[in-house]
């Protein structure tokens, strides 16, 4: 670091530096939240820790903030950049050491729509939680999300949409589950901005996710019921 | 697609009156509309000299934040009701999922018909039939384009943070300009804010499309 005023990351005890990347990742600064995770890792903290304690629990509070009103997209897409570069660090280390899993799930954007960044940032948050996501990208017709299933076989199927002229397309995906007999096989999870409760519950999703930090609880919530679910019935 | 059919041939465009001037408080039928059409439905009045209009708008930068249109419209609607003969909604669904056509039928008013404002301008039909091949169209509108440098270079955070361009726009490949009127300067401003997306540029004159249709009904 240079500049007389700058912070010199490196004379914070962990404690003050952990506080110190969820500040650096809220003003969106990438280059700050890779060096702090840089030198946790030097001090010889797990990547597990680093991502949940220094990323995840700095996403969240970015999150709540975005979500009373505080924080707006601009600054929510800078933090999430900030974000995907201390991941960047952590992802190969977390792939050698091992880290927790709690499942998998193919996320895309329905056909007709080419915006991503609410997807974007729940497969960010998703993959920081712990699962796997694979992600199909934008404009996906049905077969695009059947093809992934099979490869793939999630736990969840996460949908996308931004436009009310596309959202209903998530409908289509469904009944097609349905008609293969495979719906109940997957939890379905849809948001985007003109989506709501009511109409997840119309399509037959088993829930909607107004924003990424919902979309990660909810997940985590349905996940441990369909595991009590499938004990109970073992 | 250069110039689209002028459809404002439903309703010549007259030259503006010199004794008529859209005066707001005046009128028995009231207009609730979005406020990035609020000129476009003035400048229909008053070259119609429609006498029967009123209008209220509601902030067009609700057009990021939709969730709150629906009730908004609904109290105007609520406030007005009693000193109105009738009330006609200017928006689109414009991104709500169906909440504002919701509250419109529980308040037994109708809005004009579209999901949202580039395509009611182009004309449903005719926007209907190049929404595969404008998949990835960006679009302006005249308020869109004279407000371009807040609402998008800077309300987007771009001007400050120029990393966050491809974020926003990486997947679109070209700007479509419909324009309402024909004004060479914000033709400019629409071809320049184009460039500074890194998108292919196409200007097509829309008039005020259904927009205009839906007012010369209800004059």
């Amino acid at each position: 670091m240079s500049g007389d005023d700058e912070l010199d990351l490196r004379s914070l005890n962990d404690e003050e530096l952990t506080q110190q990347i969820h500040d650096d990742l809220y003003d969106g600064l990438k280059e700050e939240v890779v060096e702090g995770v840089n030198i946790l890792l030097g001090r010889g903290w797990a990547p597990y820790k680093v991502l949940t304690e220094a990323l995840v629990e700095g996403m969240r509070i970015v999150g709540i903030d975005f979500r009373d009103g505080i924080l707006f997209v601009p600054e929510v897409l800078l933090a999430a950049n900030a974000m995907k570069a201390g991941m960047a660090v952590l992802r190969p280390l977390l792939i050698e050491t091992g880290a927790p899993r709690l499942g998998k799930m193919v996320i895309g954007t329905v056909k007709g729509d080419i915006h991503d960044i609410g997807k974007n940032l729940v497969g960010m948050m998703m993959e920081g939680a712990g699962f796997d996501v694979v992600d199909l990208g934008i404009n996906n017709p049905v077969e695009k999300y059947l093809e992934a299933i099979e490869t793939h076989k999630p736990d969840i199927l996460g949908m996308s949409a931004l436009l009310t002229t596309t959202m209903p397309y998530m409908k289509v995906v469904i009944d097609t589950l349905k008609e293969k007999g495979m719906r109940d096989d997957y939890l379905v999870l849809v948001g985007g901005a003109p989506l709501n409760e009511e109409f997840a519950k119309a399509i037959g999703a088993d829930a909607y996710c107004r924003d990424a930090a919902v979309a990660v609880e909810t997940a985590k919530e349905l996940m441990a019921r369909r595991h009590n679910r499938l004990a109970a019935n073992a | 697609m250069d110039d689209m059919d002028n459809r404002d041939a439903a309703f010549p465009e007259l030259p503006p009156g010199e004794d008529f001037a859209f005066t707001r408080g005046r009128g028995d039928v009231l207009l609730i509309a979005c406020g990035a059409l609020a000129r476009e439905i003035v400048a229909l009045i008053e070259a119609n000299r429609w006498r029967a209009f009123d209008v209220q708008c509601l902030p067009a930068i609700w057009h990021n934040t939709p969730s709150r249109i629906p009730e908004a419209v609904r109290r105007l609607i609520r406030d007005n009701k009693s000193r109105y003969r009738s009330i006609f909604v200017l928006y689109g669904d414009c991104g709500t999922g169906g909440l504002l056509d919701k509250v419109l039928a529980e308040e037994g008013v109708e809005r004009i018909a579209g999901p949202h404002c580039y395509s009611f301008l182009t004309g449903n039909e005719r926007f209907d039939k190049t929404a595969e091949e404008d998949l990835t169209t960006f679009f302006l509108t005249d308020y869109l384009a004279r407000h371009f440098d807040k609402l998008i270079w800077e309300g987007l955070g771009i001007a400050a943070h120029p990393e966050l361009l491809p974020l926003y726009f990486g997947n679109y490949t070209k700007l479509v300009y419909l324009a309402q009127t024909r004004d060479p300067a914000l033709e400019a401003k629409a071809r320049e804010a184009a460039a500074r997306l890194g998108l292919a540029y196409e200007y097509r004159f829309t008039g005020y499309g259904e927009l205009g249709l839906a007012l010369t009904a209800r004059a």
